[in-house]
């Protein structure tokens, strides 16, 4: 069966150990994570999952269904028609053209966000295959090291 | 009421009405057992090994429908008990498991009998929790109860730090639970359901697929209803066997890997499947892309993800099958007509003539079906019939004439061997008017030899009957089959006399080699009331038969073995 990517929001309670309960029954059943981000949401006493997952239609479904059962989930959204962001941070020697790296941050939303003695940070923040687009032309600047967030994503 | 955590586990045992807690005691769940010494409320059972001590729940909640209670200490106490959490849960048995855990300061230190409780529990429970502050201690042990019985059932794990157990705080059960995250599903949608009883009504071979969820429901008298009312023709599975009556002559048998012949014929010709509780099982589809070929499938679950995992079902109903089916019943009265399956009756009783669920008699040594028979014929309704895992199981579950629901007490999904004298004790003590039978087999019986002891001290007289081929049965079988009867590991010749060792801890034991002796130990044993083995030397070389080899379709059983 075909293999498609997808994109699922967890609303679970923000308690201990709420995390490796999502993390174990992807593990736990053989499902893939491309990404997974976390974090509370704002004057809640939930916290949103972000996974990035492949799989047919029914494994998909088992996801969410298998989601769902567990007792600290509130809601589980299968993205169809979303936003998606990904950030990522890379770090470039100081010995590189800073205009040509801000030009380039600048055609995927990004920008030089700190300069040390020896190094930059550049950022941006885009859709996901955007953000691959960019690790792919940045690489003509020899980065030192790379940062990406994993996706998040919001509902149109 | 300002209590220690300790006493707040034993009133909120007491307030959940629990009568008997299995366990075994241990350094951090010490301030528990203290207070369990000084209550009167319930009654603890010492088993002689934590695995027992669940499977005794196990069998306690399965005979009763009631949640059962394990308790057990840290590190390894908890470690020997997963095996019997892991098997509440494929088997969907409602549990609660209180575990003592290292002092909250030493949590993370690799302390004495310090390991990860919550992280070894949480694949194999339904829920769990690690107490971190005795006042949450209510409202946690209350919702371990009520998830546990709940939805789809299952064991929930409470671990307790040992000073959360000697901490003081506020003991408040009368809270209602509120969980807004768990809220399930009971009520069928009355618009599927109508569409499944048109399917039911235009259907001309429809089939009543029976699980385990119906025993969980407490569903069959309802089910028993609506097969008589329609008409339909019902399998059991392994988990739903005493569902209907033995004589019902809608009950075709078990289905699936060791099925009958009749009843995997029906699965495979039917055009509707009507599955109630059941979740397609390997052990009962065999290969998956020729299973019910020709048929659409209605589904009742309460668990929406066994709907649609393994077969696609066109009529999912997620509900509580006995909900479903109160709602089904007055519609199906109306819609639909129980004559117009007669030519399907008629097939159906042509698979029965043709190859019955039949064994043959050869040779001086018992037959282990005649054993099964036997305790039957014997004892019927008399007795609740738990089994260990391996030929005796199957035989058990082929030819034992059940008649009630919860009369059938064994490890289905996890197939665990050592289950059935601890879950026998847990039957026993919740059921102690009917004999409580362990039929076993030479190798499992050795598993949970301990709770001899056990069953001895707190007067469970559990009926041993081991199915004594010296073998591995089961396993020999495969070998035999299909590894050119290669018998690695399976060879069981060196053992134990049992009639020894049932006396050496104070039971009674016989070994037997006839009929007439069989006969007159199982009269011996019932009518003593006391804690036995009967020993049963039975043909070493018996298959369990019909068999649809792993992976292979249903229709295309093995219905006998010649050895090449």
């Amino acid at each position: 069966m075909e293999e498609a990517r997808r994109v699922i929001s967890v609303i679970v309670l923000d308690e201990a150990s709420v995390l490796s309960r999502i993390a174990g029954l992807f593990s736990g059943r053989g499902y893939n994570i491309d990404s997974l981000t976390v974090a509370p949401i704002p004057d809640s006493k939930y916290s949103r999952i972000t996974i990035v997952t492949a799989g047919s239609v029914r494994v998909i479904e088992q996801i969410i269904k298998q989601l769902h059962k567990l007792i600290p989930v509130l809601k589980v959204y299968e993205h169809a028609d979303l936003v998606e962001k990904e950030m990522a941070m890379v770090k470039i020697p100081l010995s590189e053209s800073i205009s040509d790296v801000e030009a380039l941050a600048h055609a995927y939303n990004g920008k030089i966000v700190n300069v040390s003695s020896d190094t930059l940070i550049v950022m941006v923040a885009d859709e996901p295959h955007r953000v691959a687009h960019f690790l792919d032309a940045v690489k003509h600047f020899h980065p030192k090291e790379i940062v990406r967030s994993g996706s998040v994503a919001m509902e149109r | 009421m300002q209590i220690s955590g300790a006493q707040m586990v034993i009133e909120a045992l007491i307030a959940e009405e629990v009568e008997v807690v299995f366990g075994y005691p241990g350094g951090a769940i010490m301030n528990v057992y203290d207070e369990i010494y000084k209550q009167s409320g319930f009654q603890h059972i010492m088993a002689r090994h934590e695995q027992a001590a669940v499977h005794a729940a196990e069998g306690y909640s399965k005979a009763s429908g009631k949640v059962g209670v394990a308790m057990i200490t840290s590190g390894p106490g908890f470690t020997n008990a997963i095996t019997g959490i892991a098997d509440a849960f494929m088997d969907s048995i409602p549990l609660v498991i209180i575990s003592g855990q290292v002092p909250m300061s030493l949590i993370g230190t690799d302390a004495f009998q310090e390991i990860d409780a919550v992280g070894i529990s949480r694949p194999c429970t339904k829920h769990n929790y690690l107490v971190t502050d005795a006042t949450d201690l209510p409202r946690v042990l209350k919702e371990a109860f009520y998830l546990a019985r709940t939805g789809r059932p299952g064991p929930v794990h409470v671990d307790i730090p040992k000073d959360v157990t000697a901490q003081i705080a506020n003991f408040d059960y009368s809270k209602e639970v509120e969980l807004e995250t768990y809220k399930p599903t009971v009520k069928g949608n009355v618009r599927q359901i109508k569409k499944a009883i048109e399917a039911i009504a235009s259907a001309k071979r429809p089939l009543l697929y029976l699980g385990g969820g119906i025993i969980n429901a407490n569903a069959a008298e309802l089910v028993r209803e609506f097969s008589k009312m329609t008409q339909i023709p019902a399998v059991e599975t392994f988990m739903a066997r005493g569902t209907l009556h033995h004589e019902d002559p809608l009950l075709i048998s078990m289905l699936g890997m060791h099925g009958s012949y009749a009843a995997n014929m029906a699965m495979s010709e039917t055009d509707l499947v009507i599955g109630l509780g059941a979740r397609f099982d390997d052990r009962v589809t065999g290969k998956l892309s020729e299973f019910a070929k020709h048929a659409q499938i209605i589904h009742v679950d309460i668990d929406p993800a066994s709907i649609s995992k393994l077969v696609n079902a066109h009529f999912p109903i997620v509900g509580d099958v006995k909900n479903v089916l109160e709602t089904m019943i007055p519609l199906a009265k109306e819609q639909v007509d129980p004559t117009r399956y007669d030519a399907w009756h008629k097939t159906i009783a042509n698979f029965n003539k043709l190859h019955p669920l039949a064994y043959t008699e050869e040779g001086d040594r018992i037959k282990p079906q005649w054993v099964v028979e036997r305790i039957g014929q014997l004892l019927g309704d008399d007795a609740n019939i738990s089994t260990d895992v391996g030929q005796h199981q199957m035989w058990a579950a082929q030819f034992y004439p059940f008649s009630r629901p919860r009369q059938w007490i064994s490890s289905g999904g996890l197939g665990t061997m050592g289950f059935g004298f601890p879950a026998a004790m847990g039957v026993k003590r919740a059921d102690p008017k009917r004999v409580s039978i362990n039929i076993t087999g030479d190798g499992s019986i050795l598993m949970n030899i301990q709770e001899l002891m056990t069953a001895v001290e707190y007067d469970l007289p559990v009926i041993n009957v081991i199915l004594n081929n010296n073998f591995l049965g089961m396993v020999r079988q495969w070998q035999t089959m299909f590894y050119d009867k290669r018998h690695s590991s399976t060879d069981l010749s060196i053992q134990p006399d049992f009639v020894k060792l049932s006396e050496s801890f104070g039971g009674i034991g016989y070994r037997v080699s006839t009929k007439a002796e069989f006969d007159a130990a199982l009269k011996d044993a019932v009518e003593k009331n006391v804690v036995a083995i009967i020993d049963v030397a039975v043909n070493r070389l018996e298959n369990v038969l019909p068999m649809v080899p792993a992976g292979g379709s249903l229709f295309n059983m093995m219905l006998e073995y010649k050895e090449k």
